[in-house]
Parts: structure tokens; C-alpha cells; sequence
């Protein structure tokens, strides 16, 4: 019984703790909410350590203030007493030798666990057992930006990231310049980008829909505080939507307005070196695919045709100090910078924004639909092929391929 | 006290400092140009702090928010609280073993002088071209990448105050191994002393790294070298390695002295010998040994993967073990002592709460999978804090009120210690408690600004706060240095009834130190006199000549060579004509030094015996 009762008062406690701890900071930027399995998993870990430690500051604070109170020397204590002088305490010593040992047992074998389980890239097993397809996204850091590939499925973008709820992302990551680091707090850890050519791998599993905020973690210049970017997390349905219509854009879409076209026509002539639209591997600056989706202007400012226009006639000089687009050779009219905003503006390809994932609506999806093209390119490169389609035996030698091949780029 | 108390112009004061191999005045050489840089430092952590006050602020540029907080870490770190260390540990320790100087009291100046030339080489920055503005941790590749010659002042300017650090490591080294007074074997060295001893063998093992990895850094930037540029083939990691192997046993460096401090402080004031002496001095030892394999957590993130990473883990949370051994034997020394609460020793209990804090965060963040959340964001800015102002910069306090008779022959007013200590602790955790939050709510470190709307507004304010009641406690504390010094009220050697063998001599000692050297005759030497003995350390030798070295102009010149060669070789083209006069007059006061004898000087017997008092506490 009283092992029972102590046992609900530590679970109490740790209620109590993690109550007062989630209620700090924002929703999409606190790692004291998570709503993500790596933020879930670090958040036990924490909980697990503070009530670990504050067990030793509780046993070391009452030690502490007993003897100041106690042995404190009073006005009327005699002067001259001498105290004895007490050499050491075998048990005393054994005893506050061994409990931390054991404390720190305690910590060690989860730290273990969660950090090789945090690691752990291999593809998700479904109920029946076998391999589902993993969704790989290459990742780059650049000063003071983000760049998003999603391997084999021919989309790429820039500063926000979609991925689809439920479902593990998986992240494979490297930086064109410094080193940066990638941490989104409210549904994984971070994990820093390196320009040295070993990339590093990490995963997401958002729980919930929402737009979660991310942010650069290692210094990496004036802006290194203006490298924020988001990850949208869209339920599965509308993840695959928005992928398929990201697919099909080549960046010569006509936009509807006149000014709008002019400005397609000077983007064109003066941004096309360094910016692309649709999947062009074209990284040099951010890719505008879907730049009229963005919630934030270059990751912090306010998105509005103003800033749009500031920017560009800036290039972003104040904006994000130190930025490489500084450099950049072109000059544009005020009218002109205008009209490209207005362009890009446009950009929207897909009906799923931001806003999808803060209304609530969950589209279910296996995502299926994107990896069978993933199939088709494997055997367009190994032509004999392509009459067994349709064949199990072949999707899923097909499926073993494909992961050999991730291997490889990793 | 004939010759230290002849009143003497302001040039030849002057002229003896500059001159001087006394280790108690090389100690007030360090302690000058320890707090000078701190305040320095303290201003440049001012200048964050206000930038931080509120959302968006653009208080401070971008650049120069990024430079600022560089030399507020390479400040602190290197030219304020090692200098501090080293001031403490120069003025106690040869007192503590009974020696008359320290091994080599010429490489001591030099040690000296190349620190402090190293630290105005680095903040010579300022005013050209800018100051370094990669992080104190200066990362390749952005530390190569930065323009101007910033990050040049970083690896010149630490390169030749890593010099000096080296060289007092090894001085203090061979002073305590060889120079312990008849009967100090090693189990009867003052922890102060033995924590000195082993902070100075981390110098030795763990500066060669930083020295490697800055050789590396500066020949990457002036002359092409690669050795951290990816595309060219180098690797960035390499560097992270490098500064790290350096970097966390220079945390110990700066922890263990201070423990050592504590050591010495809480034993006087409980009037209580140091409980478990033995498995302290163990506990340092193995502090020191683990802290040489748990680098690598600096780097969790960088993906070293997880056996790695597990490993170095583990090996981190193991510190923790011997660190709370000596918790609880502070807490233990101080059971059933007679406490007096004197300024040091409030610092002494003011630090324990606070680096228990900074401990616990510290085996939180050794959890490698809680850690990549807690990693480069505001919860690290807060624990190393915690271990570093709570721990070091606490301990470094404690020693210099605790100490300061020794250098000055005064006593700072308890009154404004109090008032200093309580301003400055209250401010500290105002300042940096709501920091472990603000990481933990999404605030990565070394942020220029951060945003409105991200629930980071409160706890910066108070952080601001906190940070300016810090700086008024730090006023409070120099005026009370200066108005000490200016009434000059003179104490006796032994002010604090303490109980080791530099209280057994005058405040300030004699130039020679000992008149006879003492004979040790267990742990607490004069406490064992007081209670067993006269109250006097017996001699334990007969009186005779003292053989003492010469002053010497040398160290300063080298130092000032390489101080002007570093401009050299960073400015290049034309300016090749200063390194070769740097170098000149390094080389040539090498050549000079190595021709000429000079073998000393004599105090004679009879001129000992003419000298007033016999050299014990009178």
C-alpha cells in the first residue's frame, strides 16, 4: 500500500511538473509542447531528468539550510569553541558515492535508448509487416535560408517545409556555405547542416496539423537570427494534393493580370540566375515555386507587396543583413520591382496552403500515388522491365531498389 | 619590510612592475589586468543584454551584435577569469606550500606579459577593421569566411595569451611537485594548491590542442592553408574537434580552482578542517581525468551518430559523481562547524544552491537525445553561467576578499562585500534562471533580436534586468577596492583566524616570503600550531642566506615583440617590415637572456636578522 501511495505521488508530481512546464512559450515555436514523436520522446527524457534532480537539489537545499541555521556561530556562543574536527565519514561517503550512481543509471539507459531510437532512418513497417515507402526531403542551409528537395518525387521549395501528418519525413541534410542548424522544437530536436560533404539524417513525425516555427541553431552570421522557416504539417490527403501540384510546375505558367506578366518577363531577365520555379535544382537563392503561399517574407518579415518591393530594390540590404543575394548584378525600377512582385505574388500552384493546416480538415492518404512514380523511373533506367508491371513480386524488388539507392545518396 | 614599505616615486613603481618576478606582484599584475577585461567583458554582456530587452530591437547592428557577444565569451573566458585564477593562484600558492617564489619567477612574468598582450591584441580589433564576430567557439567554416581581420586579432591575439597560459600551467606544475616547504607531502597540500596543480596539468595537455587548431585557423585566413575549408577539401568538424578537446577541459580549468577556493573558505569560517580530504583530492583528480573524454558532447548534434554520442553521454554523466562528492563534503565540513558568515564565506554558500543548479542542467543536457533540444539554445547560456559566473566567477571572489590582506595588507569593508554580494547573486539568477525557459520555449543562442509574438518577451526583460543589478553590485565592488586601498588601514597576518601557512606571515609578506622555511607538520599547518603549538610555525631550517632572482625587463620586450609581429604577419604586404621587428626583438631578447648570466641575488643573513618581527604572524 504505501509503495503504491508513493508511486502515485511521483506520478502526481510528474503531472504537476510537465503541467507547469507546458505552459510555457508558444504552440508552434515550445519544446515544453510537443506535438511530434522526436519532441514527445525528448520531453519524457527532460521530465525524467528534472524530477531526477530535483530530487538531489531538495536533499542538498535541506542539508544546506539545516547547517546554516543550525551551526551558525550566535552572539553569545563562545568565541574560543572549537568545533571537531571531524576527518571524514566512510559510510556518509560510500553512500553519496553510490546513490548518484544509481541516479545517473536511471538517466542513462532511456538517454541510450532515445538516442539510437532518434537516429534510427530505416523505413516504418506497416500492420502487415512489410516496408512502407519513405518520404526522403534533402535539406540545405544557406545564409540565411532553407531549401527543401523532395527526393524522386520532382518538387522542391524553399523556406516552408510540407509534410503530411502521421507519417515519418525523412531528412537528409547538408549546407552549401557554413554550418547551420535545423530545429524545429515543437516536433523534433535539431540537427546542425554541415558544408563538409557528410550529410546528416534525421527524422519528423508531426502529430498534429499546424504551422510549426523552425529556426537556424548555430551561428552563422548577422542574419543567423533571421533564418527562420516553417514546417507545415498538412494531413496526408492534402499533403499528396499539394504535391501532385507542385509537380507539373515548370515556372512558365502565364499569370492572369498584364502587370503580372511584365513582371514573369523581368523576373526572367533579372532573377532567373539564382531563383527557379518548379523543380529546377537551381539553388543559388530560394526557389519561388509557391512563393505566393509564403506566410512570411524571407522567413521573418511581414508578406505584403510593400516588403515584397523593399526587398528587392534593397535585396534585402536591412532586411536580413549580410544576405548574398547583396551581390546580386541587377538594377530594376521601382514600377519594375513592382511589377515582379505582383508576379510572384501569384505564384500558387496549389490549393493547399498554410491554411490547410490550421482548418481542422484530416484527409486521410497512404501516399501511395507518389511513390508509384517512383517505380516508373526505376524501370524507365532498367528498360527490360517494363512489361512486368503491375507484378507484386517486381513492386516490391522495385521498392528494394529504391531504398539502395537512398543508401547511396546518403 | 624595509624595501616594500620605502615610499618610492610613481615612475619607479612603475618601472618595479613592469620589471617584476615576485610572484605576489605578478599576482596584483593579474588581478589589475584580470578586472579590467572583466568589466570590459561586463560591458560588452551589457551591451547584449539591452539589445535584448525587447522584441526587434535594433539597439546594436547585426555585425556588431555578432562581435560583441564574440568578445564578451573570449573576454571572459581567456582575459578575465583565468587572469583572475591566475592572480589568486599566484598569491596563495607558493605561500600555501611554503616557498619563497614560484620554480621560475621569469617565466612567470612572461606569462604574464604575453597574456596581457594578447588580450590588447584582441580588443585592438575594435578599432580595425572590426572585432572577431564568429562566436567564441569561432566554427571553420564561418570563422574563415569572415571578412575584415576580425577573426585574424582571434587567433593571433589567443595565440600569444595561450603562450602565457601554457607557461604558467607548467611554472605552477614544477613550483608544487618540487618546491613544498620540509613535512607538505601531497596529502597535506592546501586543496587551493592541489586543485592549481591539477588545473595546470589540463593546461598543459589541453592548451596544445587549442594551439594546433589556432596555428591551423590563422594559416587558413592569411595564407591559404585550407585546413577547414570544405571546398577545398578541407573539414570544418576537425576544427569543432580541436576547439573542443581544448574547450571542456578548460572548463575544469576554470572550475577547479574555484572549487579550491571554497576548499579553503569554508573550512576557516566553520572552523572545521575540510571533511573528507582524501576523496576530495580524488574527486579532483578524476574530474580532471574524465574531462579529458567527454568533448564530444559539445557536439551532439553535429551527427556523429549514436554510439558516439552515447558514449560521450555517459562518460559526462559520470562527472557528476565526483562534483557531488565535494558538494557534500562542503555541506558535511560545514555540520556541527561554528559558521561565520564573512563576506567570502557568503560567497562560499551563495555558490553552492547556484552550481547545484548548474550541475543538474548539466546532466540534463549530457542526455544526448534531450540535448537536441536543449543544444545552442538559451538553456546552454544559462547552465554554463550557472558553472561559470556561479562557480568560477563566485569563486573568484571568494578568494580575492578571502586573499586580498595577503596582496594589499588591508581588508575590503565587510559591509560593501555584503551589499556586493547580495546585488550581484540576486541579479545572476534574475538574469539567467529564466534563461533555462527561454531556451526551452524555442530561443536558439547567440540571437540578434527575436520576434514579437513568440512568447520570449518576459523573460528577456527580466534577464535585462537582472544583468544591470549585476552591474551595480560590480560598482559597488570597485569602489570598495579603491576606497580600501586609499584609507589603507593596515591588518595583521592572520585577519581571518584561518588556518594554512600563508596566514602564518605578515599581510603583505615580506618580498622573500619566509625568513626561515616553515616545518609542516600535517593538513592545516597553522591551525595545527594554533592548537598544538604556539601559535607560530617552527622553522626548519637555521637562519641563513636567501638566494632571490633578479628583475628583469626581458619578459615585457619578448611579449611586446610578439605583440607587434602579430600585426605583421596579419596585415602582410607592407607591414612585413613590423613582424620582422617583432620578431626581432622576440628572438633577441631569447638570444640576450640565454648569454647573459644571471644568477641572482643574495639577502644576507645579517640583514635578515636586522629585519623587524621574525617573519611569522605578528
Amino acid at each position: 500500500m504505501k509503495g503504491w501511495m508513493s508511486k502515485l505521488k511521483a506520478i502526481s508530481a510528474l503531472i504537476v511538473l510537465s503541467l507547469v512546464l507546458s505552459g510555457c512559450g508558444e504552440p508552434f515555436l515550445s519544446a515544453l509542447q510537443p506535438k511530434g514523436e522526436g519532441s514527445e520522446m525528448i520531453f519524457d527524457l527532460m521530465i525524467l531528468s528534472i524530477v531526477i534532480m530535483l530530487f538531489v537539489f531538495v536533499v542538498v537545499m535541506v542539508i544546506y539550510t539545516f547547517v546554516i541555521i543550525k551551526y551558525r556561530r550566535k552572539k553569545d556562543d563562545d568565541p574560543n569553541f572549537i568545533p571537531k574536527q571531524t576527518e571524514g565519514n566512510h559510510a556518509l561517503e560510500t553512500l553519496w558515492t553510490v546513490i548518484p550512481i544509481i541516479l545517473l543509471i536511471i538517466l542513462a539507459v532511456p538517454t541510450i535508448q532515445y538516442t539510437f531510437a532518434l537516429a534510427d532512418t530505416s523505413p516504418e513497417v506497416n500492420e502487415e509487416g512489410e516496408e512502407e515507402d519513405s518520404l526522403w526531403i534533402n535539406v540545405t542551409g544557406a545564409q540565411y535560408w532553407w531549401h527543401f528537395e523532395y527526393e524522386g518525387l520532382e518538387v522542391s521549395t524553399s523556406q516552408e517545409l510540407y509534410i503530411p501528418t502521421d507519417r515519418k519525413v525523412y531528412l537528409s541534410m547538408t549546407s552549401q556555405d557554413v554550418i547551420h542548424s535545423f530545429w524545429v522544437p515543437t516536433i523534433a530536436g535539431k540537427m546542425d547542416v554541415n558544408p563538409t560533404g557528410n550529410t546528416n539524417e534525421m527524422t519528423l513525425l508531426a502529430k498534429e496539423e499546424d504551422v510549426y516555427w523552425g529556426k537556424c541553431a548555430e551561428l552563422c552570421g548577422p542574419s543567423h537570427s533571421l533564418m527562420d522557416f516553417k514546417v507545415v504539417a498538412v494531413s496526408p490527403g492534402e499533403f499528396e494534393q499539394w504535391v501532385q501540384d507542385m509537380q507539373g510546375v515548370t515556372g512558365e505558367e502565364v499569370p492572369e493580370s498584364a502587370t503580372a506578366q511584365e513582371g514573369q518577363q523581368l523576373f526572367a531577365d533579372n532573377c532567373m540566375t539564382c531563383h527557379a520555379i518548379g523543380a529546377d535544382p537551381n539553388k543559388m537563392g530560394p526557389n519561388l515555386t509557391n512563393f505566393g503561399d509564403r506566410t512570411k517574407l524571407a522567413g521573418v518579415e511581414d508578406y505584403n507587396k510593400k516588403n515584397i518591393v523593399e526587398w528587392i530594390q534593397t535585396k534585402g540590404k536591412d532586411m536580413k543583413p549580410g544576405n548574398l543575394m547583396t551581390s546580386a548584378p541587377y538594377e530594376l525600377s521601382d514600377e519594375e520591382a513592382s511589377k515582379i512582385a505582383e508576379y510572384l505574388m501569384t505564384l500558387s500552384p496549389s490549393d493547399i496552403t498554410t491554411e490547410n493546416a490550421e482548418d481542422g480538415v484530416y484527409k486521410d492518404s497512404d501516399l501511395s500515388s507518389l511513390f508509384p512514380e517512383e517505380e516508373e523511373e526505376t524501370e524507365e533506367e532498367n528498360g527490360e522491365n517494363t512489361e512486368e508491371q503491375g507484378n507484386e513480386e517486381n513492386t516490391e524488388q522495385t521498392n528494394e531498389e529504391n531504398n539502395e539507392e537512398q543508401t547511396d545518396d546518403q | 619590510m624595509s624595501t616594500t614599505a620605502r615610499k618610492a616615486g610613481f615612475g619607479s613603481v612603475l618601472w618595479d612592475y613592469l620589471t617584476t618576478v615576485d610572484h605576489k606582484k605578478i599576482a596584483i599584475l593579474y588581478l589589475i589586468g584580470g578586472f579590467f577585461f572583466f568589466i570590459l567583458g561586463g560591458l560588452e554582456a551589457m551591451l547584449i543584454r539591452i539589445q535584448l530587452i525587447v522584441p526587434d530591437n535594433d539597439f546594436l547592428s547585426a555585425q556588431f551584435y555578432n562581435e560583441v557577444l564574440t568578445m564578451h565569451g573570449t573576454t571572459m573566458i581567456f582575459l578575465a577569469a583565468m587572469p583572475l585564477l591566475f592572480a589568486l593562484m599566484n598569491i596563495a600558492v607558493p605561500l600555501q606550500i611554503g616557498a619563497r617564489d614560484v620554480a621560475f619567477p621569469f617565466v612567470n612574468s612572461l606569462g604574464f606579459w604575453l597574456f596581457f598582450f594578447g588580450g590588447v591584441m584582441l580588443n585592438v580589433s575594435w578599432f580595425v577593421t572590426g572585432a572577431p564576430d564568429a562566436g567564441w567557439t569561432s566554427y571553420a567554416p564561418l570563422s574563415i569566411f569572415s571578412e575584415g581581420h576580425g577573426v585574424d586579432f582571434y587567433s593571433i591575439g589567443l595565440q600569444i595569451a595561450g603562450f602565457g597560459t601554457l607557461m604558467a600551467g607548467i611554472n605552477f606544475i614544477v613550483t608544487i611537485v618540487n618546491m613544498r616547504a620540509p613535512g607538505m607531502t601531497y596529502m597535506r597540500m592546501p586543496l587551493f594548491t592541489w586543485t592549481t596543480l591539477i588545473a595546470s596539468v589540463l593546461i598543459l595537455f589541453a592548451f596544445p590542442a587549442l594551439t594546433v587548431g589556432l596555428f591551423q585557423l590563422t594559416f587558413d585566413r592569411l595564407f591559404g592553408a585550407n585546413f577547414f575549408n570544405p571546398e577545398l577539401g578541407g573539414n570544418a568538424i576537425i576544427w569543432e574537434h580541436l576547439f573542443w578537446i581544448f574547450g571542456h577541459p578548460e572548463v575544469y580549468i576554470l572550475i577547479l580552482p574555484a572549487f579550491g577556493v571554497f576548499s579553503e573558505v569554508i573550512p576557516t569560517f566553520a572552523k572545521k578542517r575540510l571533511f573528507g580530504y582524501s576523496s576530495m583530492v580524488f574527486a579532483t583528480v578524476l574530474i580532471a581525468f574524465f574531462g579529458f573524454m567527454v568533448w564530444a558532447h559539445h557536439m551532439f548534434t553535429v551527427g556523429l551518430g549514436p554510439i558516439a554520442n552515447s558514449i560521450f553521454a555517459v562518460a559526462t554523466m559520470a562527472i557528476a559523481v565526483p562534483t557531488g562528492i565535494k558538494i557534500f563534503n562542503w555541506l558535511f565540513t560545514l555540520w556541527g562547524g561554528s559558521i561565520r558568515l564573512t563576506s567570502p564565506m557568503v560567497f562560499a554558500l551563495g555558490f553552492i544552491p547556484t552550481f547545484t543548479i548548474g550541475g543538474m542542467t548539466g546532466v540534463m543536457l549530457a542526455s544526448a537525445a534531450a540535448d537536441y533540444q536543449y543544444h545552442d539554445s538559451y538553456f546552454v547560456v544559462a547552465h554554463f553561467h550557472y558553472v561559470i559566473v556561479g562557480g568560477t566567477v563566485l569563486g573568484i571572489f571568494a578568494g580575492l576578499i578571502y586573499w586580498w590582506p595577503k596582496m594589499f595588507g588591508t581588508l575590503l569593508n565587510e559591509k560593501l562585500n555584503h551589499w556586493f554580494f547580495w546585488l550581484f547573486f540576486i541579479g545572476f539568477h534574475l538574469t539567467f534562471f529564466f534563461q533555462h525557459f527561454l531556451g526551452l520555449m524555442g530561443m536558439p543562442r547567440r540571437y540578434w533580436v527575436f520576434g514579437e509574438g513568440q512568447g520570449l518577451d518576459t523573460f528577456n526583460f527580466i534577464s535585462t534586468i537582472g544583468a544591470f543589478l549585476m552591474a551595480v553590485g560590480t560598482i559597488v565592488f570597485v569602489y570598495n577596492m579603491v576606497m580600501t586601498q586609499v584609507k589603507g588601514k593596515k591588518v595583521s597576518g592572520d585577519p581571518w583566524d584561518a588556518r594554512t601557512l600563508e596566514w602564518a606571515i605578515p599581510s603583505p609578506p615580506p618580498f622573500y616570503n619566509f625568513k626561515q622555511l616553515p616545518l609542516v607538520r600535517g593538513l592545516d599547518p597553522l591551525w595545527i600550531e594554533k592548537t598544538e603549538g604556539n601559535g607560530k610555525m617552527q622553522p626548519a631550517e637555521p637562519l641563513g642566506d636567501i638566494h632571490m632572482p633578479n628583475n628583469s625587463f626581458v619578459p615585457f620586450v619578448m611579449s611586446l615583440g610578439l605583440f607587434i609581429a602579430g600585426f605583421g604577419v596579419m596585415f602582410q604586404g607592407s607591414y612585413w617590415f613590423l613582424a620582422a621587428i617583432g620578431f626581432g626583438l622576440f628572438f633577441g631578447s631569447m638570444i640576450y637572456r640565454s648569454f647573459k648570466d644571471d644568477l641572482g641575488y643574495h639577502i644576507h643573513k645579517e640583514d635578515l636578522e636586522d629585519e623587524k618581527g621574525d617573519g611569522s604572524n605578528g
